[in-house]
């Protein structure tokens, strides 16, 4: 009986234990319920846990729990559990425990070394009365899981958009991606893309560069080299005497430098500091000249120092010392100096225009000029194999003593020079002067003479077209008058007769025409010997063509009366007899056809065209029913208002091609042959028809391209290689891609290339790799 | 390592690369679309590329043709051929000689185009046809068709020439061996040949203007210009359109997909005797019975120049420099004079570059492609004058007066896209059927219940459209009408809460 009430309480407190256990991992995970039944193990994990709090309780339970598991075991002899004290419950199988009553705190369970804030958590979490939700459904997990799963592919699935995208954009995608440019590839480049990957391989390799043996360019090591470029005997024995000197100079200076310091002469210092303040100064001036930016970092280090200054009050004679002098200043003539010079320094150090420096800094300074810095070079260079390096290093005096001479020099020349452009500039200006001066009068005068030309040109144009439209206005007229003469004679309309009867040029003109060869315009011509002599125009007909200089708008234009140049034909000498014999005995039949040609064609012509004009002209539809809504009958007409009413008026037809051409015919019927071929819409990403018509603007074929323009006009989108596997994209070309988006850079050279079918084959990686 | 002290590609003259533009430069749109960005850059690299890659392959075409100069004082067209075929090289002297063919001529002349060799068609007017190798001088064949012939010229390549006969077209191969007689097309008196079109165009007696398939050997069209004799004739090389003159003094220009003339020009006051166009297309240059030479612009259809001639004068070929070719007849002496006319469009007033004169009259003369040499045909025989297929067939469908026509969006408004497909399919497509009603029995189909029942379907299509407006009229007039009342109310009850 016992045993079984302990079993119970045992598998509580596990339960408890456990549930705190997962409570503290995560809260929303449902505790699995799976228990060994080892016993002993179990009651060992007790005792670990019941350590401490009442000792003698717990010594007591123990004592009990201890004695009950002893009577599991081979004396199944049942005992009748004691009663020592009164308890609420008795088990029937005898066993009480003493706190049977009360309920097991959690933070009971885990030893007292835990920390607090998990004793507190498990406290709460017995104190919440909330019931631990069910397990999800099989079907919720599963979805959750789905979802968070899709999530992670879709977040791997996003990093390829861009590649992807690029590789959609190419202009040409060859498959297999990435490949090796065929042919031989130089030796570099193979080295270069060479890593060592075997044990041995590392090995070597390591042992290489640590003896820095080359590895890409395997003609000599640096060593090698350096020994290559090293001197001759006689050259390293001038170079060691070189360096011995440099070394012995060095010294000397030190202990120049030394002796120097330990002057405590204040005068001597002084004498030396305005010394070097006053070679500062031509040497800033020096620099001013010569090397601009240097001097204005000098001049930004002497800002530098004053605002210090001005910030400080460091010669402002408000120190332990100065206030001491101060003090000593009415008896002192020395201390009254000392302030004054410090007064004076503070205020040297403040003007804005300074050239001077700060006395401590003129120290530091004057430290570090006392040795030269090639001295230091040839010490501080590693001077393990002074054979070993490279060259020597020069003579530091020769070397300032040559660019004080050069600079000199230069500035000499640059001084001069200046001089001299001056002048020069002066007569140039002078000259440029005279020149602009020139060009401009010459430039006014040209405009004015353009400007004349184009006005003349301009009025012979006007004269021109107004001649050929005076004549043939008057042409017209006159047949209009003619026309409109006959109708008031006869009343009835006979054009057909007119027609025949009617003289489209008159006597006059003929005779015009045959002169007009030589005429007008004769000068522009400008034969030297012209066949007819240039005649007068007709007085008449230049007023007349004056008068209606301004008069446009006539739609028709003689254009058979234009003016023609005759060219004095400078035959051949072979020539010449053909056109003696022939001018004369001209065909009787070719007389009359030249003397009449023309006659009707003008007019023919132009009925044709005004017989066009009105064929295309929409014509106006009336829907007058003569007797509907009066009175009908024949002879009655329908009103005026009515038929006003039901006339159709179309829209003014768009302007004729040939309205200004007054000798032509252009037909306006579509060609709807050529509609079959020709784009009836705008293609999809245009916006304009300007924009998709350049762009279809340039011929592709190989008759107005060269061939190489061809192939590179019309290769193919997509190219496979014969016979090699196209594998899908590897997750390096992702990397690579991001590497080169880092660099900013566009793969313009070897375009990474993909396409649909890749997208897929992605997946199917991902989910290989998650497999790993 | 040496710097290159050329670095880069060698430059180009900007007048070379300015030759060979072929568009305005784009400017790339901000904000576009990626695609239209993409499409746009892409065809401006491209076209830049063409464009410079032709200028710097131009250097391997050249075009300058060879030309005369005179001493001082000395006119150019005063050197007698035999001086300048004793003046040049011995290459350029071999090209330069007679054919003495008295008996049956005047002869037409053409040289076929294509090929590396170029082979010479003689046509004489009492039925001699020959074909001559050009290079070797060898005589391919010669038949005489024993009937008047009109025009000879060569087809697509050098196997096969059209011959216009007195009756009909007849079609030879290069062994004299007689290969089509067609008889539709009949009385022809000029021909000319297409070559990227593959079409024949014939110019007949009976002023009808025939195009001929040369590759299915199928009419494509047949236009009655109801204009007369047709016997001037030219095309223009750049678009395929053919030029007719005629007697009344025009010119005008043909395509086969129009029954009537693209453009008519009133050029001359008497017939126009000859017509030819340059090899760009922009000249146009016109002869007539009027005694003027006239030089048109046929993009403006305007006339430049107008050159007055004693005796009236055909003219021949024109070549891309402005190289006009004029004879003259007198009538008496039977002697013609050849006169050649350089940069006719560009110099203020043209003078005669080159005169030569022959026997007889000029029928035909010819430029040799690629040299400088014209080939005259004559009353008395053929003179010479010093001086790549079927896939890349143009349809018929695209002649027009403005090739770049196709490279243009059709903007043509839906009704007229639709006229253009009814006249191609010859029916409506979306017309609907008419209804006829049924035939009833028992006096059930008079007049008066047709009309009924047609009435009942009639416009119903109108009619769905008009219920549905109506409809949504009622609707929007009832919306308004609620709002309105709503507005009327004025205040918010205490019931309208409980409002939807």
């Amino acid at each position: 009986m016992a045993k079984v009430s302990k079993k119970q309480a045992i598998k509580k407190v596990k339960k408890t234990k456990k549930k705190s256990d997962s409570a503290e991992e995560t809260l929303a995970a449902v505790p699995t319920v799976a228990y060994d039944e080892e016993e002993e193990e179990e009651e060992e994990d007790l005792n670990g846990n019941f350590s401490g709090e009442e000792d003698e309780e717990d010594e007591r339970r123990r004592q009990k729990l201890l004695e009950a598991i002893s009577s599991l075991g081979g004396n199944r002899r049942k005992r009748l559990g004691e009663r020592s004290e009164a308890a609420v419950q008795m088990s029937e199988f005898g066993v009480s425990v003493d706190g049977e009553g009360r309920k097991i705190q959690l933070s009971e369970l885990i030893p007292k070394s835990a920390p607090v804030k998990t004793q507190k958590q498990l406290k709460t979490l017995q104190a919440s009365t909330r019931t631990v939700d069910s397990p999800l459904s099989k079907q919720e997990t599963e979805r959750i899981q789905r979802d968070l799963a899709f999530q992670k592919t879709a977040e791997e699935v996003t990093r390829w958009k861009s590649l992807i995208r690029q590789n959609e954009r190419a202009e040409q995608l060859v498959f297999p991606l990435n490949q090796e440019p065929s042919g031989p590839r130089p030796v570099d480049r193979v080295a270069l893309g060479w890593m060592a990957q075997t044990p041995l391989e590392q090995e070597v390799f390591a042992v290489l560069t640590a003896n820095k043996q080359p590895v890409h360019d395997p003609l000599l090591t640096p060593e090698e080299e350096a020994s290559v470029k090293a001197m001759s005997l006689g050259e390293a024995k001038i170079r060691r005497a070189e360096l011995q000197k440099a070394r012995a100079l060095q010294s000397y200076y030190e202990a120049r430098a030394r002796r120097d310091r330990k002057i405590k002469s204040k005068k001597y210092h002084k004498v030396q500091n305005k010394a070097k303040r006053k070679d500062l100064l031509k040497q800033f001036d020096h620099m001013v000249q010569t090397d601009p930016a240097a001097a204005l970092e000098e001049l930004k280090k002497m800002e530098v120092a004053r605002m210090q200054e001005r910030m400080s009050l460091k010669h402002q004679n408000s120190s332990k010392w100065a206030r001491s002098k101060a003090i000593m200043a009415k008896y002192d003539q020395d201390a009254r100096n000392a302030m004054q010079q410090q007064l004076d320094i503070n205020k040297e150090l403040t003007q804005k225009v300074v050239t001077a420096l700060n006395d401590d800094q003129e120290e530091e300074e004057q430290e570090e000029e006392v040795m030269p810095e090639c001295i230091n070079d040839a010490e501080e260079a590693d001077a393990a194999n002074p054979w070993m390096r490279g060259r020597l290093s020069q003579d530091p005096e020769d070397n300032e003593k040559t660019e004080d001479l050069t600079v000199e020099v230069e500035n000499k020349g640059g001084e001069e020079e200046e001089e001299e452009e001056e002048e020069e500039e002066g007569e140039e200006e002078a000259l440029l002067r005279k020149f602009d001066s020139r060009r401009k009068q010459r430039r006014a005068e040209e405009e004015e003479a353009a400007a004349a030309a184009a006005v003349e040109s301009a009025e012979e144009e006007h004269k021109d077209d107004d001649e050929e439209l005076t004549e043939f206005t008057n042409l017209l007229r006159r047949r209009q008058q003619e026309e409109e003469q006959t109708k008031v004679e006869t009343g009835n309309p006979a054009p057909l007769l007119e027609e025949g009867l009617m003289r489209v040029r008159t006597l006059e003109e003929v005779e015009q025409l045959g002169q007009d060869p030589g005429s007008e315009e004769n000068p522009v011509a400008a034969d030297p010997e012209p066949a007819l002599p240039p005649t007068e125009p007709p007085p008449e007909t230049r007023k007349a063509s004056k008068s209606k200089k301004r008069k446009r708008g006539i739609e028709l234009q003689e254009v058979l009366t234009k003016q023609t140049k005759v060219i004095a034909v400078p035959l051949a000498p072979t020539a010449e007899d053909v056109e003696d014999g022939g001018a004369e005995e001209l065909d009787q039949r070719g007389l009359i056809q030249e003397a009449f040609a023309g006659d009707d064609v003008v007019s023919d012509f132009l009925k044709d065209k005004r017989k066009q004009e009105e064929a295309g002209r929409p014509k106006v539809v009336d829907l007058t029913l003569p007797g509907w809504g009066e009175w009908g009958g024949t002879g009655i007409q329908p009103s005026r208002k009515k038929r006003r009413r039901f006339r159709v008026k179309p829209n003014p037809p768009p302007y004729r091609k040939d309205k200004n051409l007054p000798s032509v015919i252009i037909s306006e019927q579509r060609n709807s042959a050529i509609s079959l071929h020709r784009v009836s819409a705008l293609p999809f990403p245009f916006e304009n028809h300007a924009q998709f018509e350049s762009t279809i603007r340039c011929p592709l074929g190989r008759t107005w391209n060269s061939e190489r323009t061809v192939q590179k006009v019309t290769r193919p989108r997509v190219v496979t290689t014969l016979g090699a596997i196209i594998e899908p994209m590897s997750r390096e070309e992702l990397l690579k891609d991001q590497t080169k988006g880092d660099s900013g850079e566009k793969s313009n050279t070897n375009p990474v290339k993909e396409k649909n079918t890749h997208h897929k084959h992605k997946a199917g990686n991902k989910q290989k790799q998650k497999k790993k | 390592q040496k710097e290159d002290p050329f670095p880069g590609p060698a430059p180009i003259p900007e007048d070379r690369v300015e030759k060979f533009k072929r568009k305005e430069k784009m400017k790339k749109p901000r904000n576009k679309h990626f695609k239209l960005k993409a499409l746009i850059s892409r065809s401006e690299k491209a076209s830049e590329m063409a464009q410079k890659q032709a200028a710097r392959i131009d250097l391997l075409l050249p075009e300058d043709a060879g030309f005369l100069e005179g001493d001082d004082g000395e006119d150019t067209c005063t050197i007698s051929q035999e001086d300048i075929v004793d003046a040049v090289d011995i290459s350029s002297g071999a090209k330069y000689f007679n054919l003495k063919l008295s008996q049956f001529g005047p002869y037409r002349v053409d040289y076929n185009r294509t090929g590396r060799l170029v082979h010479l068609l003689l046509g004489g007017r009492r039925g001699h046809i020959a074909c001559i190798d050009w290079q070797s001088k060898n005589l391919m064949c010669e038949i005489n068709v024993m009937e008047a012939v009109n025009d000879v010229k060569w087809l697509h390549s050098e196997n096969m020439y059209a011959v216009a006969q007195k009756k009909w077209l007849h079609i030879y191969d290069s062994n004299g061996i007689e290969l089509h007689c067609i008889r539709k097309f009949n009385d022809v008196l000029r021909m000319q040949f297409l070559p990227y079109h593959f079409l024949l165009a014939t110019a007949s007696a009976t002023s009808f203007l025939q195009y001929l398939d040369v590759s299915v050997g199928k009419e494509v069209a047949a236009i009655c210009t109801k204009t007369g004799r047709l016997d001037v004739m030219c095309q223009n090389p750049q678009n395929a359109i053919i030029h007719l003159g005629h007697s009344n003094g025009t010119v005008t220009l043909w395509s086969p997909n129009q029954k009537e003339a693209l453009v008519k020009m009133l050029c001359h006051q008497g017939g126009v005797r000859s017509v030819t166009v340059d090899k760009t297309g922009t000249y146009m240059v016109t002869s007539g019975m009027d005694k003027k030479l006239k030089v048109h612009d046929i993009r403006a259809f305007k006339p430049l120049k107008i050159i007055l001639h004693p005796i009236w004068s055909f003219l021949f070929v024109t070549e891309p420099k402005g190289c006009v070719v004029c004879s003259y007849r007198g009538y008496c002496s039977g002697q013609c004079l050849l006169q050649l006319y350089m940069d006719v469009w560009s110099t203020p007033s043209p003078k005669p570059y080159m005169a030569h004169r022959v026997r007889g009259a000029v029928w035909g003369a010819t430029f040799c492609p690629f040299e400088d040499v014209l080939g005259v045909g004559h009353g008395d025989g053929f003179t010479i004058m010093i001086q790549n297929q079927l896939l890349s067939k143009i349809q018929p469908e695209l002649i027009s007066l403005d090739p770049n026509q196709l490279g243009q969006v059709d903007r043509a408004t839906y009704e007229q896209k639709h006229q253009d497909r009814v006249q191609a399919l010859g029916f409506d497509p979306n017309a609907k059927e008419k209804f006829v009603p049924k035939f009833k029995k028992k006096g059930r189909s008079s007049a008066g219940s047709v009309e009924r029942r047609k009435k009942q379907v009639a416009h119903e299509d109108q009619r769905d459209v008009i219920r549905r407006t109506v409809e949504d009229k009622m609707r929007l007039a009832e919306q308004r009408k609620k709002k309105a009342a709503a507005k009327l109310s004025g205040q918010r009850s205490a019931l309208d809460r409980f409002r939807k």
